[in-house]
C-alpha cells in the first residue's frame, strides 16, 4: 500500500485494541495483553516500514509524505487535517515505536503475567502477594498479577494511540488533540492504583499543572490560526512569506511581534507538558504511576512530545532570527531550559527514591534539548530527544526491574513497612540481577554522557557545541548540569548495585522475567548505538568513518539546512570532562555507604541546604501556598459558602419570604375576611333568618289556624277586589 | 214569613262565635264546644237552604243526617283523644300542647 | 211581625246568648250546659224550618249523647279544668278580629247574592218529608252510599276511639 495509507493506518491498531480491551476483553488479561502487544507490534511494523521508506527518499525535507483530508467547513472554506512524514517526523515515528513497544512487553512481566490472584488484592491498590503452598506444604509468598491488569493495557493503548497521532499529524490542530489524549492518559495512569491518596493527589496535580501549559498553548494556536487562517506546518513553517508577516506585524503585548508571541505562547504549553520550571512540579509525584507509564509518559514520549512542538514550530520561533541575535521566544527557551536543567539537577542530587532520581533527571534533560533549541541547534535538540528517549526509557524500566526485585525480598521477609524503592535499602544487585545491572549501567552511562561508546555522549556533545557557537553563558550552566547528571547517576548506580547488600530484602532480590529484561536488552542496544548515527564530521579520530547522517536527514527538515558548525575543543573538553569527573566523584562517594549513616552530600553542603534541595526548593509548598489554597479559599468560601448559601440562596429565601408574607396577607386580609366573610355571611344571615322565621312554629294550633284564617281572608278580600270588583 | 236572609245571617253568626272559640280558648274541650257550635250553624244553613231552595228533593236533609253522624264520630274521637292526652301530658291546654315546633 | 218572625227572634237570640256564654264562660261546665242550651235552640230552628225528625234527632244525638259525652269528658280531665287562669288564649284579639270579619264577610256576600230575601215555598199537602228522607236515605238511586259510607265512618270512629283512649297499665 502507499506510504501515506500506511501513515494514517499507524495510530489506528492500539485505539482500536483500546476500544476493545474496554467493550469486550476486560475480563480475560491473556487476550487484553495480546491485543494490546499486538497492537503495538502492528504500529510499530507500520512506523519501521514507513520509516525506512522516507530514508530512502531522496529530499524528504522538501517533499514530505503528506496526505490531507478536508474536515471542518469554515466558511466557504475547509479546514484540512492530515499526515505528513518528514525527516524530523520520521526519526520522532522511529523511537516512539521502538519505546513503545518496548514498554508494552515489560508491562506484561511488570504486572506479573502468570502469577496467582492475590490474598487481599483490590482493585485500585497495588497487589501485595499471594500466599502458595509447594509440594511439601511450605508457604511462600509470591508476586500476584495486578488485578487492573486490562484496564492498563486499555490505557496505554489509548496513550499510544496519541503519541502517533501527534507525530504524523500535518497541523497544530491534530497534535494538540493527541497532546490531549495523552494528558488524560497520563492522568488515567499516574492514579493506576487509585486506592492510594497519594496517587489520586498526583494524578490531579498533572492535570491541572500541565492544563495550565495547555491553556497558553491553545491561545497561541487561535492567534495563530487569526493571523494566518490555517494551522498546516507546510503552508505555516515552510512559507517564508507568512512567517515575514508574523514578524512584521506587531502584537501589541510586550513590544513583541506577532510571530514571538506565538512561539512564546506554544512554548509555555511545552512548559507544562514537559515539566520545565516554574511547571516542573507535578512530574516527580507522577512517579506514584506504575513504572511502564513512568518509562513511557514520563520519559520517552509524551514529555518527549512538548520538545518535539517546539522543534516542529522551530521556523516560528527563530523567525527573526539573524546574525546570531536571538529573538524572544529562543531566548525565554534557552533562559528556562538552561536553568531548569542546573535546578532539577541540583535537586536529583538530594533524592532517595530510585523513581525521583530519573524523574528529576527527565526534567533536567529535557532543559538540555530546550536549551539547545533556545541557541539554535535545531539538530542537536532533535538528537538529544531521540537518544534520550531510549536510555530514560531504559533506565526507568530497569528501575522498575530493580523494585520488583526488592519487593521479593519484601514478600520473602514480610516486612511491609520498608520501601522498596529506597535506595539506602539496596545494594549490591549486581550479583543478584546481573541483566538488570548491566542495562542500567548503560544507561547511566548514556545519561551522563560516558564518552564514545554511549549515544548520549554524543548528543550532548552536539549541544555543548552549539551552545558555545550561539551562547557560551549557556554552555556553562549545561556543563555544570551535566557534572551533577553524572555525579547522580553514579551515585544512583552505586547505592543500588554496587557494594553489599544492606537489607535482607535487598538480598534476596531476584532477577525479573525475561518479559521485563529483554526489552532492557533492546534499548541497551540502542541506547549505544544510536548515537553512531551522529558522529559530527570533523570529530577528532572517529569523525568521518560514519558519515553524521542524522545532521544531514534531520537538517534537511527546514528550509534552509542548518549550517555544520566548525570544530572546537572547548565544549569537546567540557563534556569530556564533567562526564567522567562526575562518575567517579558519584562511586568514590558512594561507594562505602552504610545504612542509617548520613548522606555525604549532606554531610559536605550542611543539613540546611541538603534539606533545601531534598524538599525540591520548597516550590510544592510556595504553589500550594500562593495557587492551591487562594483556589480552594475561592470554590469553598467565596463561591460556595458566600455567593451561593448566602447571596444567590439568600435571594432565593428573600423571594421565598416575599411570596409567604403575600400569601399571608392574601389569606388573612381577603381570603378570610372577604371570601369566607361573605360565604359565612350568607350562611349566617340565612341562619338567623331562619331563627326569626321558625318562631311561626310554636306548635300551637290554635295559633296556626289563626294565621291560616287571617291570610285567606285577605288573600280573599285581594282577589275579590281584583277579580271582581275591579271590572 | 221568615226570609232566608234571617236564617243565613243566624247560621252566619253561630258559625263566628263558634269560630271565636275555637281560636280563642285554652281549654281543649271548650274548643270541641266551638267546633259542635260550627257544626250546629252548617246544619241551619244546610235544612234553610234545602227548605227554602229544594223543598221536593231531600238531598239538605241527608246531608244533615250525614253531618250529624260525622259529628258524632268526631265528638267520640276527639274526646279519646284528649283522655289520652290528659293522662299523659297532664294537661289539655291547647298551648301546652306545643311539642311539633322548631 | 208575623208570629212566627217573633218567634224565630226570640228562639235566635236565646241560641245567640247561649253560643257566646258557651265560649266566654270561666267555668267549664258552665260552659257545657249552656252549650246544651244552644243546641236545644237550633233545635227548635230546625221545627220552624219544618224539618221536624230532624229537630228530634239533633235533640237526641248533639243533647242526648254528643253533650254528654262532652261532660264526662270535663269530668274525666277534672283537675285541669279547676284551676283558674286565663281561659283565652294569649292571641284571642286576632280570633275576635277574624270572627266578626268572617261574619261581616259572609254576610255582605251573601246579600249581593239574588235569592238572599226569598220566601218559603208552600210545602204540597201530600208532601211526606219523613217517608221521604228515609226512601232516600236507602234507596240505590238515592244517598245509600253516602249512608253506608256513614256506617262505616262511625265504626271506625268507635274502634278508633276504643283504641286511642285504651288505657295501657
Amino acid at each position: 500500500m502507499t506510504t501515506e495509507t500506511l501513515i494514517w493506518l499507524i495510530p489506528l491498531p492500539p485505539v482500536l485494541a483500546f476500544f476493545i480491551i474496554v467493550l469486550f476483553t476486560n475480563r480475560s488479561k491473556a487476550l487484553s495483553h495480546t491485543l494490546a502487544v499486538g497492537a503495538a507490534f502492528l504500529s510499530w511494523l507500520g512506523s519501521m516500514v514507513v520509516f525506512f521508506r522516507a530514508i530512502g527518499t531522496e529530499h524528504l525535507g522538501e517533499h514530505p509524505f503528506v496526505s490531507s483530508i478536508p474536515w471542518l467547513a469554515t466558511g466557504d472554506d475547509y479546514l484540512w487535517i492530515g499526515v505528513q512524514i518528514d525527516p524530523l517526523s520520521a526519526v520522532t515515528l522511529f523511537f516512539v515505536a521502538w519505546t513503545v513497544l518496548m514498554i508494552f512487553v515489560y508491562s506484561v512481566g511488570y504486572h506479573n503475567f502468570g502469577q496467582p490472584k492475590g490474598d487481599h488484592d483490590r482493585p485500585g491498590l497495588q497487589p501485595h502477594g499471594a500466599t502458595v503452598a509447594d509440594a511439601h506444604g511450605h508457604k511462600h509468598t509470591v508476586p500476584s498479577i495486578e488485578p487492573m491488569y486490562s484496564r492498563f493495557f486499555a490505557f496505554i493503548g489509548l496513550f499510544a494511540f496519541g503519541m502517533y497521532t501527534l507525530v504524523v499529524s500535518d497541523n497544530l490542530l491534530t497534535l494538540f488533540v493527541g497532546w490531549e489524549i495523552m494528558g488524560l492518559c497520563s492522568y488515567l495512569l499516574i492514579g493506576f492504583w487509585y486506592g492510594k491518596p497519594s496517587a489520586r493527589a498526583a494524578m490531579i496535580k498533572a492535570f491541572i499543572t500541565t492544563r495550565v501549559g495547555d491553556v497558553f498553548m491553545l491561545l497561541g494556536i487561535a492567534y495563530l490560526y487569526t493571523m494566518t487562517g490555517t494551522l498546516n506546518y507546510r503552508e505555516i513553517f515552510y512559507n517564508p512569506e507568512v512567517l515575514n508577516y508574523l514578524v512584521e506585524t506587531p502584537s501589541y503585548i510586550a513590544g513583541l511581534s506577532a510571530a514571538a508571541l506565538i512561539g512564546i505562547l506554544l512554548f509555555l504549553g511545552t512548559i507544562g507538558k514537559s515539566a520545565q520550571w516554574p511547571l516542573h512540579v507535578w512530574l516527580p509525584d507522577a512517579m506514584e504511576g506504575p513504572t511502564p507509564v513512568s518509562a513511557m509518559i514520563h520519559a520517552a514520549t509524551m514529555v518527549s512530545a512538548g520538545v518535539y512542538m517546539v522543534i516542529r514550530v522551530f521556523p516560528l520561533l527563530s523567525a527573526g532570527f539573524e546574525n546570531g541575535q536571538l529573538t524572544p521566544p529562543m531566548l525565554l527557551m534557552a533562559f528556562i531550559g538552561a536553568f531548569t536543567a542546573l535546578f532539577s539537577a541540583t535537586i536529583a542530587v538530594a533524592q532517595n527514591d530510585i523513581k525521583r532520581v530519573l524523574a528529576y533527571s527527565t526534567i533536567s534533560q529535557l532543559g538540555f534539548m530546550i536549551a539547545a533549541l533556545g541557541v539554535g541547534g535545531y539538530v542537536a535538540a532533535t538528537f538529544h530527544l531521540v537518544t534520550h528517549a531510549f536510555f530514560k526509557a531504559l533506565l526507568f524500566l530497569g528501575s522498575g526491574s530493580v523494585i520488583h526485585g526488592v519487593e521479593h525480598g519484601v514478600l520473602h521477609t514480610g516486612d511491609h513497612h520498608m520501601d522498596p524503592q529506597d535506595m539506602r535499602n539496596m545494594g549490591g544487585l549486581r550479583h543478584k540481577m546481573p541483566v538488570t545491572f548491566w542495562t542500567f549501567t548503560i544507561g547511566g552511562l548514556a545519561l551522563a554522557g560516558f564518552p564514545l561508546f554511549t549515544a548520549g555522549f554524543w548528543s550532548k556533545d552536539e549541544i555543548f557545541a552549539d551552545a558555545w557557537a550561539h551562547a557560551p553563558i549557556v554552555l556553562l550552566v549545561l556543563g555544570l548540569a551535566a557534572l551533577l547528571t553524572a555525579f547522580y547517576t553514579s551515585r544512583q548506580i552505586t547505592m543500588t548495585f554496587m557494594g553489599k547488600p544492606r537489607t535482607k530484602e535487598a538480598e534476596h532480590a531476584v532477577e525479573s522475567k525475561w518479559t521485563m529484561t529483554v526489552p532492557l536488552v533492546i534499548l541497551a542496544v540502542f541506547a549505544v548505538a544510536f548515537g553512531w548515527v551522529g558522529i559530527p564530521h570533523e570529530f577528532p579520530v572517529v569523525g568521518g568513518i560514519i558519515p553524521n547522517w542524522f545532521h544531514e536527514f534531520v537538517g534537511a527538515t527546514l528550509l534552509e539546512h542548518p549550517e555544520t558548525l566548525p570544530f572546537s575543543w572547548i565544549p569537546l573538553l567540557t563534556s569530556l570532562v564533567v562526564s567522567l569527573f562526575g562518575l567517579w566523584l558519584g562511586w568514590q562517594v558512594y561507594k562505602g555507604f552504610q545504612v542509617g549513616s548520613t548522606d555525604p552530600v549532606e554531610k559536605t553542603l550542611g543539613a540546611t541546604v541538603y534539606r533545601w534541595l531534598k524538599n525540591k526548593y520548597y516550590f510544592d509548598e510556595l504553589y500550594d501556598k500562593v495557587f492551591v489554597k487562594p483556589a480552594y479559599w475561592l470554590a469553598e468560601t467565596f463561591t460556595s459558602l458566600w455567593m451561593d448559601r448566602k447571596v444567590i440562596d439568600g435571594v432565593l429565601h428573600w423571594f421565598a419570604h416575599i411570596s409567604g408574607i403575600i400569601g399571608n396577607f392574601l389569606r388573612n386580609a381577603i381570603d378570610k375576611p372577604i371570601v369566607n366573610g361573605s360565604a359565612d355571611l350568607i350562611a349566617e344571615s340565612t341562619k338567623r333568618l331562619g331563627a326569626v322565621f321558625r318562631t311561626i312554629q310554636t306548635g300551637r294550633v290554635q295559633q296556626y289556624m289563626i294565621l291560616a284564617l287571617v291570610s285567606i281572608a285577605a288573600f280573599s278580600a285581594l282577589f275579590y277586589y281584583l277579580l271582581v270588583a275591579a271590572r | 214569613m221568615i226570609p232566608l236572609s234571617w236564617y243565613l245571617i243566624f247560621a252566619a253568626a253561630l258559625f263566628s262565635i263558634g269560630l271565636y272559640g275555637v281560636l280563642a280558648r285554652k281549654n281543649a274541650i271548650a274548643i270541641l264546644m266551638g267546633i259542635e257550635l260550627m257544626l250546629n250553624a252548617i246544619n241551619v244553613n244546610l235544612i234553610a237552604f234545602w227548605r227554602y231552595r229544594t223543598p221536593e228533593m231531600l238531598g239538605g236533609q241527608v246531608f244533615a243526617v250525614i253531618v250529624f253522624a260525622v259529628a258524632a264520630a268526631e265528638v267520640a274521637v276527639g274526646l279519646a283523644l284528649f283522655i289520652s292526652l290528659y293522662r299523659r301530658r297532664n294537661t289539655i291546654a291547647a298551648d301546652e300542647i306545643d311539642l311539633m315546633k322548631w | 211581625m208575623t208570629a212566627l218572625q217573633i218567634i224565630f227572634i226570640l228562639v235566635a237570640a236565646m241560641t245567640l246568648g247561649a253560643g257566646m256564654l258557651v265560649v266566654t264562660a270561666r267555668n267549664l261546665i258552665h260552659s257545657a250546659l249552656w252549650l246544651v242550651t244552644a243546641l236545644f235552640g237550633v233545635a227548635i230552628m230546625f221545627v220552624l224550618l219544618e224539618a221536624g225528625f230532624l229537630a228530634v234527632v239533633q235533640v237526641m244525638v248533639y243533647i242526648g249523647a254528643i253533650a254528654i259525652l262532652i261532660i264526662f269528658g270535663i269530668m274525666l280531665t277534672r283537675k285541669i279544668a279547676s284551676d283558674s287562669g286565663p281561659r283565652f288564649t294569649e292571641n284571642w284579639g286576632w280570633a275576635l278580629f277574624i270572627a266578626v270579619v268572617l261574619f261581616g264577610g259572609l254576610t255582605w256576600l251573601l246579600a249581593s247574592w239574588s235569592g238572599f230575601q226569598a220566601e218559603p215555598a208552600p210545602l204540597s199537602e201530600r208532601f211526606d218529608s219523613l217517608r221521604q228522607l228515609g226512601v232516600a236515605l236507602v234507596s240505590p238511586d238515592g244517598y245509600v252510599l253516602a249512608f253506608e259510607l256513614a256506617s262505616v265512618l262511625l265504626l271506625a270512629a268507635l274502634i278508633g276511639a276504643l283504641v286511642i283512649a285504651w288505657d295501657r297499665k
